[in-house]
């Protein structure tokens, strides 16, 4: 069934460790909150096959949920459907903007076919002065899910989340 | 135990390569390439985590990602050869990650409605990611064929001394073919042609030229590996061998 409110809660508290203005809810990782008996179960999916986040942020979760009152704690990994930056809300992204980091443009691109040499015409506004005149530095940032832009009307790096 | 030694094929090739890349953490050309590589590299290590686990799981015998990963010997591993040759110089190992990114781009779109559920949804993530490293690689085949003529030079002799690993990328067995019939792995051979239009267009923009076939080497998927293999595991398995059950 359902979890109880005040589970939802404790688990839309635990925060993105890499972005830690968003929560695990706010970025659409956790699919499903349930009770199983006297155990809360987690359904979460990961961002990046290789995010390094992961584990830290299903540990968050476990203690939330223990501190909320929660006996057993077990938190699954799900795979389908596939995590797109599509279930960031609006509000969500403008805190992601907020913070520094520009939110993805637009909702993920239908990815089909070959993409070699297929540039997506996406255009990232600067977080910082919103300026639409920004160019792609590298497609990999500190993470894997951000890449590297650079503003030419303020000359200032940032990052910017994929759109996947 | 048939799943299983189909499923280490596909986690092996990652975790391998993904190997490899790592090795350029801290050697990159420039900090942004630094990163993209250890990007990269975690993303195909990310993949075999997953993948690997699932070949446990199939198994039934207690392995975990980490033990396969870790306290397997050479001739145990199921990758394909041209994973495991040294890192060379950028233009080698960009050449090979734009080989193998187009062919496993054309795999996992087809290896995402594998009957196999998990599989499916592991190859729908890691679909996403490789588009990245395909679309990454393929512009520095540009970037590197089309650039300085010392770069044009070591591009091409990259790509002559990598095509005769290509073949065994499209290689099936009776044990694949088993599994392609259930719906559950892609048919490789399907693949050769599409794989061959993309690289050759790419690599004309280029200004380089596509290798001719000719003898193509093999073994990897039965165990037969190059010298290089055993070297980059004893590196890549001492700390899990020298403290087993280690935790940190």
């Amino acid at each position: 069934m359902r979890a109880r409110d005040e589970f939802w809660t404790a688990v839309g508290e635990v925060l993105d460790p890499e972005v830690p203005v968003l929560s695990v809810v706010d970025l659409g990782i956790v699919r499903d909150v349930r009770e199983e008996g006297d155990t809360v179960v987690v359904d979460v999916t990961p961002t990046y096959s290789g995010c390094p986040a992961m584990r830290v942020i299903e540990n968050d979760i476990t203690e939330a949920l223990h501190r909320a009152g929660a006996k057993n704690v077990r938190v699954n990994t799900v795979f389908h459907p596939v995590w797109t930056t599509d279930w960031i809300s609006p509000d969500a992204r403008e805190r992601l903007r907020a913070y520094g980091i520009a939110p993805p443009s637009g909702s993920a691109p239908v990815a089909t076919g070959l993409v070699s040499l297929q540039r997506g015409a996406e255009v990232v506004a600067c977080p910082r002065c919103g300026s639409r005149r920004t160019e792609l530095r590298s497609e990999f940032g500190s993470t894997a899910c951000k890449a590297i832009y650079y503003c030419t009307a303020c000359s200032e790096p940032f990052e910017y989340l994929k759109a996947i | 135990m048939s799943l299983t030694a189909f499923l280490l094929r596909l986690g092996d090739d990652r975790l391998i390569l993904g190997h490899r890349l790592s090795e350029w953490c801290g050697h990159g050309p420039i900090l942004e390439e630094d990163i993209a590589l250890a990007n990269m590299s975690l993303d195909l290590i990310g993949q075999a985590n997953l993948l690997l686990e699932l070949a446990g799981k199939a198994e039934g015998q207690a392995r975990t990602a980490d033990t396969l990963a870790y306290f397997r010997e050479a001739v145990d591993f199921r990758n394909a050869l041209i994973m495991e040759l040294p890192r060379g110089d950028f233009a080698f190992t960009m050449a090979r990650q734009f080989l193998v990114s187009v062919f496993e781009v054309l795999h996992l779109e087809r290896l995402q409605t594998s009957k196999h559920g998990t599989l499916a949804g592991i190859a729908a993530k890691a679909y996403k990611e490789t588009r990245y490293h395909a679309r990454h690689s393929a512009d520095w085949m540009l970037k590197l064929g089309d650039g300085i003529a010392e770069s044009h030079q070591r591009v091409q002799a990259a790509l002559d001394e990598l095509w005769r690993f290509t073949g065994e990328l499209f290689e099936s067995d009776d044990l694949e073919r088993g599994f392609v019939t259930q719906g559950i792995a892609v048919d490789r051979e399907a693949l050769r042609a599409p794989w061959r239009a993309e690289v050759a267009h790419v690599l004309t923009a280029a200004t380089l030229t596509v290798p001719d076939d000719g003898f193509m080497q093999r073994g990897g998927r039965e165990g037969r590996h190059t010298e290089h293999l055993g070297h980059l595991l004893a590196e890549m398995q001492i700390v899990a061998r020298s403290f087993p059950g280690a935790e940190w």
